[in-house]
């Protein structure tokens, strides 16, 4: 019972990363229509910034995720510029030039931190025991951020003008722009959100995971498997899909293994992709 | 596909003799370049060979419109099952390459039913998801793929000792020349199925599939079809990499791979059976010699990354199209002041 409840509460933690990182793929899909192949990147590329403002540099903690925060916001308007602007009309060319982006990232990662893990020492030893089981606050800095930061965004799009305006190009982009909004800054601002949220995931995680150079790679596919399960437009099925799938894959790594988890969240998502290909949450009409 | 020139022309067979002619002069001087190279340019060459095959059965799905990301692990399949058959079975290598192939293809054929109820990017994202299982399957299961380390020590290609004349395959130049034998073949093969019937059906499967399926087209049956057929070749050119190189493991057949056969075709240009055989050349020259010998080898990807972007932003249609768009460029330079000099007098 005790593992069990154990195992919940890292479950918790999991979905917390995992939504913040799949929320920023869906808006950068809904508003751009281009899948980005480095978020993994763009996640590293936060964690990093915590590697060395944070464990060389000596900068408060929350300094230096903010730092991260920013500038992996500014990385995305990078991308939005000089790629997925060009490429607006070709959205497999954007996913292609994505995959470059990808592999620049990492080279200058490797470059700049080496191959080998970036050691990251908590923040803090503190814990709490809740029914039990125990939760760190590194871990807790995470769950508390990610709910923090998706019910602001939840307010931004539901409740500011703006929001409404970036939700009315998802929708439909042409009709969108009839109504004189720009499609540049919608864009420039979904980027800068998705970014930061994937750039804030891997601060926050940082010392938690140990980066590499490589992780993206492990996130990215994990961020697939869950916009795919939640609806690929869906920002709502993402944050739910995350959940859902943070709770079977913890599950499935402390009672098996972390390979057949892999492997169990891979065949579940090509489940709902044979069954519903729309996903569990996403309009009727994208095939 | 600009044709030459109709059958009424009488050029018409001057042509063919001068396209003819164009082959054996290729032939030739693919004869001749291992003589030029040192051992590890050699060897670089075998591995070109293999990933013209690999990238040209890429391109023969393309064809149908769909983008896969599992090709490499397909490639995968075809390796580990050619390597397993021939060390666990005893099976005789060539024969095990070519079971290597058939287990590629019947694979893909069985991954065609949840793949092709999808489409474009769900595709894509399941194609790929299917690779990661498969990696994921070697990596789980030690026995009999090895794990994380891979297949080791897998048999050579055996020989040929006549007597009076004696092949040793573990030399470069010689399995190049057997992996070139293998690949022009292959490339035969796909060509013709390119301009048979088939190949025209993948072509308007692509471009029109609900009027292709109006005419009576079954459009999941060609899409598994070109999926099976380029799988085939790839598992062909996994069984002639894993056996040149003697092993192999998960990480060899992973996504970074497959970014670079995409890195190939999308660079070269997938409209033309040759683009992407030009991208694959090109791009491993550039990477192999220039790179290489510059000495900027934690660099590549960067600049590989870069040449994705660079391409896809200012050549969309890849260096394929880089000849005619010269000639026409020529060609108005021409005409150009001809006009001007005819407008003055």
């Amino acid at each position: 019972m005790d593992l069990l409840w154990q195992t919940a509460i890292n479950a918790m933690y999991a979905a917390s990363y995992m939504a913040l990182i799949a929320v920023g793929l869906v808006m950068i899909f809904g508003v751009m229509g281009v899948i980005n192949f480095a978020h993994g990147e763009l996640y590293m590329v936060g964690a990093y910034c915590v590697v060395f403002l944070y464990a060389h540099e000596k900068f408060p903690f929350f300094l230096a995720v903010a730092a991260g925060l920013i500038f992996v916001g500014i990385v995305g308007l990078v991308m939005e510029r000089a790629m997925f602007r060009p490429l607006r009309d070709n959205p497999l060319g954007g996913l292609i030039a994505s995959i470059g982006f990808l592999l620049i990232l990492q080279t200058l990662a490797v470059l700049g931190f080496g191959r080998r893990m970036g050691h990251v020492p908590p923040a803090t030893q503190g814990k709490i025991e809740i029914f039990g089981a125990i939760l760190t606050y590194q871990r807790l800095f995470v769950i508390v951020a990610a709910i923090l930061l998706l019910a602001a965004l939840w307010a931004f799009l539901k409740r500011s003008k703006f929001g409404w305006a970036l939700r009315a190009c998802a929708q439909d982009a042409e009709a969108a722009a009839l109504q004189g909004i720009s499609m540049n800054q919608t864009a420039r601002v979904a980027m800068f959100i998705g970014a930061a949220l994937a750039g804030v995931a891997g601060a926050l995680t940082a010392p938690l995971v140990s980066p590499t150079p490589y992780i993206g790679h492990s996130i990215i596919v994990t961020a697939f498997i869950i916009i795919i399960v939640g609806g690929i437009g869906s920002l709502e099925g993402a944050v739910i899909a995350a959940v859902l799938y943070a709770f079977v894959h913890t599950f499935v790594t402390t009672f098996f293994d972390g390979v057949i988890a892999n492997i169990v969240g891979l065949a579940l998502m090509l489940a709902v992709l044979v069954v519903r290909p729309t996903g569990l949450f996403g309009a009727k009409e994208r095939a | 596909m600009p044709e030459p020139a109709g059958a009424a022309n009488p050029e018409n067979s001057v042509w063919r003799i001068a396209g003819r002619l164009k082959l054996v002069f290729l032939f030739a001087a693919l004869a001749v370049l291992p003589y030029l190279l040192s051992y590890s340019q050699q060897e670089i060459a075998v591995l070109l060979v293999v990933n013209v095959l690999l990238v040209c059965s890429y391109r023969l799905m393309t064809l149908t419109g769909e983008w896969s990301l599992g090709h490499v692990v397909i490639m995968g399949v075809g390796a580990y099952a050619s390597a397993l058959l021939s060390k666990r079975l005893g099976m005789p290598v060539p024969v095990s390459m070519l079971a290597g192939g058939i287990v590629a293809a019947g694979t893909s054929a069985i991954l065609s039913f949840p793949l092709f109820r999808m489409k474009g990017f769900y595709f894509l994202i399941g194609s790929f998801a299917a690779g990661e299982i498969i990696r994921l399957i070697w990596k789980r299961f030690t026995d009999p793929f090895g794990g994380p380390k891979g297949l080791k020590r897998i048999d050579a290609f055996p020989d040929i000792d006549t007597g009076f004349l004696s092949i040793d395959f573990y030399e470069p130049v010689n399995y190049y020349f057997l992996a070139l034998v293998v690949v022009s073949a292959s490339l035969f093969v796909l060509y013709r199925i390119e301009r048979s019937r088939i190949g025209l059906t993948f072509h308007a499967i692509h471009w029109q599939d609900r009027l292709a399926e109006s005419v009576g087209v079954d459009t999941f049956r060609y899409r598994t079809l070109a999926f099976v057929i380029a799988s085939f070749f790839a598992g062909i050119a996994g069984g002639l990499y894993g056996h040149y190189v003697g092993a192999v493991n998960p990480t060899r057949f992973g996504v970074d791979q497959m970014v670079y056969v995409l890195v190939w075709a999308i660079v070269g240009g997938t409209a033309t059976f040759h683009g992407p055989i030009l991208g694959v050349v090109v791009l491993t020259v550039i990477n192999e010699i220039v790179l290489r010998g510059l000495g900027l080898d934690t660099v590549r990807p960067l600049i590989y990354g870069a040449i994705l972007i660079l391409s896809v932003l200012y050549l969309p249609d890849g260096l394929e199209s880089v000849g005619p768009r010269l000639r026409a460029w020529v060609q108005r330079r021409r005409a150009g002041p001809a006009a001007a000099g005819g407008g003055a007098a």
